[in-house]
């Protein structure tokens, strides 16, 4: 009952049952734990991993509905892509544990609109929740890695008024 | 636990007194106080090594010249590791570019946080416990570098330099890199009191160069999360748990389950029935397959609507408190007959989930009385105590590695060990040293409590000839997150009420009679990032900018002012700051309305003024400026990021955030019924940080009350009335 899939630019034979979510085949039975369960319904986008370069929510998408798609995961990035770079010098991470799926949405906005705007930034990285609030760094890196000039809402770079703090009471 | 404690007194712990646990929360920290104040980690830390390298159990250093700092709090997010790192790297003069973290072993003694007395990170005090203790580290390993050199080259120690990594001698020119000198520093004698750099000769903290070291791990879904462990022969576990809280199981048909291929083991728990399998996907639809039939005459089966209702009738005198006695957190003054009210006013604030990202998990390994955990947790400790009764173990036995959290804004902690403790008895079970990966599905891990507190607060408020407080009654309605913790009770349970309690407003108020209630619900509460800030904040914050519309003053000079009665010149700085960068005074952008708020928690005072519209009657925050006096700034970039995401997770509770009961039974599961902040959401936040010579104050914590009632305030300032409940959004 093998399924052949086209992972990252690999032919991948895999043992799971056709009805398997692809996620849990990626992270249980090929050991690719860049992409992360936060949900299970396509909520959250944490799961997020492209096909034919669109982006999938892996965690409520089958094997048996893959046939030959060409699966790209985070791990087929290869780290220096260039909206990897943008994150890492933006410091977008906190925790890090959604972050796999906000960069392939990313991705995929970039290679579909390379300049995008802030409305189809925002618009398309909507569909991936960040409970620790990156969202703003998020923005910023996209626009980064788009060759776009920050808004001049974003955050100035951290400067210090010339008050000194009162002393502390504890 | 007697069992736990005979074989502590037989593993030489016999002298010590009956042991004696008290625990209080400050500013959300577990704080494990015991007599004498010492035994409690020595008790807690027998077993576990005392073996640490040459430069002690903070700093490593490798021949290849890379430092590595040994983080005793976990970085669930919060960027601490920087932060940490920068504090031993600055007195060790090392290169900042080849210096990277990793998790302490558990050590309730070694790696106890000070404020705690145990190993433990929460109430926002990672950088300011580690202040003093990873210089002091950092500087005796930079002194055995510069006697090794010293000594080998024949110069006096005073000539010797290190700067960036290198260590130097000028006169001679001669020059090597920590990573050369390894051998020969690690055979001088440590000093315990090393000389601590002047702040002002900083080179590192405090600048920009202080970044996260993880970026690169989490951008490339290479950091390692507990859901990511894979070990050999390990099976994934899954745990039905009871519709209802304090439901047990009378018993379970697995037959379904067991067709399921992949599914090893069904069996029951003190929790639930769990299911072992081959794979996460096996041990979910063996999970879902399973009928289990639940005794649930004793569970908590009243609805949220009840409650709140109760509280408002216990706060309001209407409803009896029986047993239950009100605790006085802030009294001055004799009250008089009270004059008319200026303001009376009432709140109500929901349950709230933690919802982290990545759903609680934990990797247990048992094989008889030995038992190792792979976790995130915030209290390494309390796991072992927790795990240790358990298998029967001292809990210093119980090793716990711990791993990057994906997320947990204080879920990550409490005195049960709620998911460590399950997958240590599924784990034992199973038994043979097999390791057992519990995970939880999202709905598990709404469900399973341990919620921010329902809270009711009722405020009567007089007023003087100018318009400011001049007695001020509030009765504050909410579980304790402290009651029934195996570590006792307090009198006063101060994260119920912290933040209220300490208000500069009710210190510039002549009489004052605040007191809390503490009722009994069956739903485990737990502190939630900012604890009780959570809901004082808004409580404090909106009802000032009442008062100050009331009186027919600017919100911000009339707080202003009340800062100047009482002596809050901390408050005061960082409300000057944030007016003066967010332009209070002149007009907002048009369609724009502002709001500010100003709130205390952790040691550190943040002031927003946030810029508000109404969108199809939600609230929509654009720019917030935020000013934080934290004391020394030690990584500015994570204090922007942390004021970044803490006016996210504040403003995602405020808009939407509720947990709901039917019956006893929660409602939301997932984030489509409970909704979150998404990213055409999220407001733009600019950072202002006071410079401060003061000890680092918290961090984590207190970017996350302030928001919700700056959007409340701008509101007003809207003409709109006020919020009286929590989420703004009601459906």
């Amino acid at each position: 009952m093998a399924t052949t899939l086209q992972i990252n630019g690999k032919s991948v034979q895999v043992k799971a049952a056709p009805e398997t979510p692809l996620l849990w085949v990626l992270r249980d039975e090929l050991a690719m734990t860049g992409s992360k369960y936060g949900c299970g319904v396509g909520q959250c986008g944490a799961c997020t991993v492209l096909a034919h370069g669109q982006p999938i929510r892996s965690c409520s998408t089958p094997i048996s509905v893959l046939g030959t798609a060409k699966i790209t995961t985070i791990e087929g990035l290869g780290g220096d892509h260039p909206v990897q770079q943008a994150w890492i010098r933006h410091d977008v991470p906190q925790c890090g544990y959604c972050q796999s799926g906000q960069i392939m949405s990313a991705v995929v906005l970039l290679a579909q609109k390379p300049k995008p705007t802030d409305e189809e930034i925002s618009s398309a990285m909507d569909g991936n929740i960040c409970r620790c609030g990156t969202y703003q760094r998020i923005r910023a890196a996209i626009k980064d890695a788009a060759g776009l000039p920050q808004v001049a809402s974003s955050p100035p770079p951290l400067k210090t008024p010339s008050v000194p703090a009162p002393a502390a009471k504890i | 636990m007697t069992k736990i404690l005979d074989r502590m007194a037989a593993e030489g712990a016999t002298r010590r007194e009956t042991l004696t646990v008290a625990a209080t929360l400050v500013g959300g920290a577990l704080v494990v106080g015991c007599s004498p104040a010492n035994v409690m980690g020595d008790i807690l830390s027998l077993g576990a090594t005392k073996d640490f390298g040459p430069f002690g159990p903070f700093i490593k250093v490798e021949p290849n010249g890379w430092v590595t700092v040994i983080c005793k709090h976990i970085e669930v997010g919060q960027g601490n590791h920087a932060g940490l790192a920068a504090l031993a790297a600055e007195e060790l003069d090392a290169d900042w570019a080849k210096v990277k973290t990793e998790h302490a072993a558990a050590n309730a003694k070694v790696y106890a946080n000070s404020a705690m007395g145990v190993q433990g990170t929460g109430g926002s005090s990672a950088i300011s416990n580690s202040w003093l203790q990873l210089r002091t580290a950092g500087a005796a390993a930079r002194a055995m570098f510069v006697q090794a050199a010293a000594t080998k080259w024949n110069a006096p120690v005073g000539e010797v330099t290190v700067q960036n990594g290198v260590v130097a001698h000028a006169k001679s020119g001669k020059q090597a890199g920590l990573g050369d000198l390894v051998a020969d520093a690690a055979k001088v004698p440590p000093t315990t009191t090393p000389t601590l750099k002047d702040p002002k000769t900083f080179t590192l903290i405090g600048t920009d160069r202080v970044r996260r070291k993880d970026s690169v791990a989490k951008s490339t879904g290479t950091a390692l999360y507990t859901q990511d462990v894979q070990l050999p022969n390990m099976l994934t576990a899954m745990v039905a748990h009871a519709p209802k809280f304090g439901g047990k199981v009378v018993s379970f048909d697995d037959k379904a389950t067991r067709q399921v291929p992949g599914v090893v083991e069904v069996f029951q728990i003190p929790s639930g029935v769990a299911v072992v399998a081959e794979s996460t996907w096996a041990a979910r639809q063996g999970r879902d397959a399973l009928k289990v039939n639940w005794d649930l005459s004793k569970t908590e089966s009243r609805s949220t609507d009840q409650l709140a209702q109760w509280y408002r009738d216990l706060a309001a005198g209407k409803a009896a408190a029986g047993d239950l006695k009100w605790a006085a957190f802030e009294a001055r003054g004799a009250p008089s007959a009270p004059g008319a009210a200026a303001l009376e006013t009432t709140y109500d604030f929901p349950y709230l989930a933690h919802a982290t990202m990545e759903p609680m998990n934990c990797v247990a390994i048992v094989n008889g009385a030995s038992c190792k955990l792979i976790s995130a947790s915030q209290s390494p400790t309390l796991d072992q105590l927790n795990a240790a009764k358990i298998v029967g173990n001292l809990p210093g036995n119980i090793e716990v590695q711990t791993l990057f959290a994906g997320g947990s804004f204080g879920r990550r902690t409490n005195f049960q060990s709620d998911y460590a403790a399950e997958a240590v008895h599924i784990a034992k079970t199973v038994g043979h040293g097999r390791p057992v990966k519990l995970v939880w599905t999202r709905e598990d891990d709404m469900r399973a409590g341990y919620y921010r507190p329902m809270v009711h607060h009722a405020l009567l408020i007089t007023t003087d000839k100018d318009g400011f407080p001049a007695s001020w009654r509030q009765r504050v309605v909410t579980q304790s997150i402290m009651k029934g913790s195996p570590m006792g009770t307090p009198k006063l349970d101060s994260t119920s009420v912290e933040g209220a309690m300490g208000s500069p407003y009710l210190k510039a108020t002549p009489v004052v009679d605040a007191q809390v209630l503490s009722p009994d619900v069956g739903v485990p509460v737990l502190w939630w990032r900012s604890v009780g800030a959570t809901h004082t904040a808004f409580v404090m914050e909106h009802t000032i900018d009442q008062l100050a519309r009331k009186a027919g003053r600017d919100p911000v000079d009339y707080r202003r002012a009340l800062y100047a009665k009482a002596g809050a010149n901390r408050h005061l700085a960082v409300l000057n700051l944030a007016a003066q960068n967010a332009g209070w005074g002149r007009p907002p952008p048009a369609g724009w309305t502002r709001g500010a708020a100003v709130h205390e928690s952790f040691g550190s005072v943040v002031a927003q003024i946030a810029e508000v519209k109404l969108e199809n009657g939600v609230p929509k925050v654009g720019r917030v400026v935020t000013a934080i006096d934290c004391g020394t700034p030690i990584a500015r970039d994570q204090i922007a990021a942390q004021m970044e995401g803490g006016t996210c997770l504040g403003l995602a509770a405020a808009l939407y955030g509720k947990m709901t009961l039917k019956d006893g039974a929660v409602q939301e599961g997932n984030f489509d019924s409970y909704r979150v902040l998404r990213n055409s959401e999220a407001p733009t936040v600019e950072t202002y940080i006071v410079p401060s010579s003061n000890p680092p104050s918290g961090v984590g914590e207190p970017g996350t009350p302030v928001i919700a009632p700056a959007v409340a305030n701008a509101l007003l300032a809207m003409g709109q009335p006020p919020t009286t409940s929590l989420p703004f959004v009601k459906t």
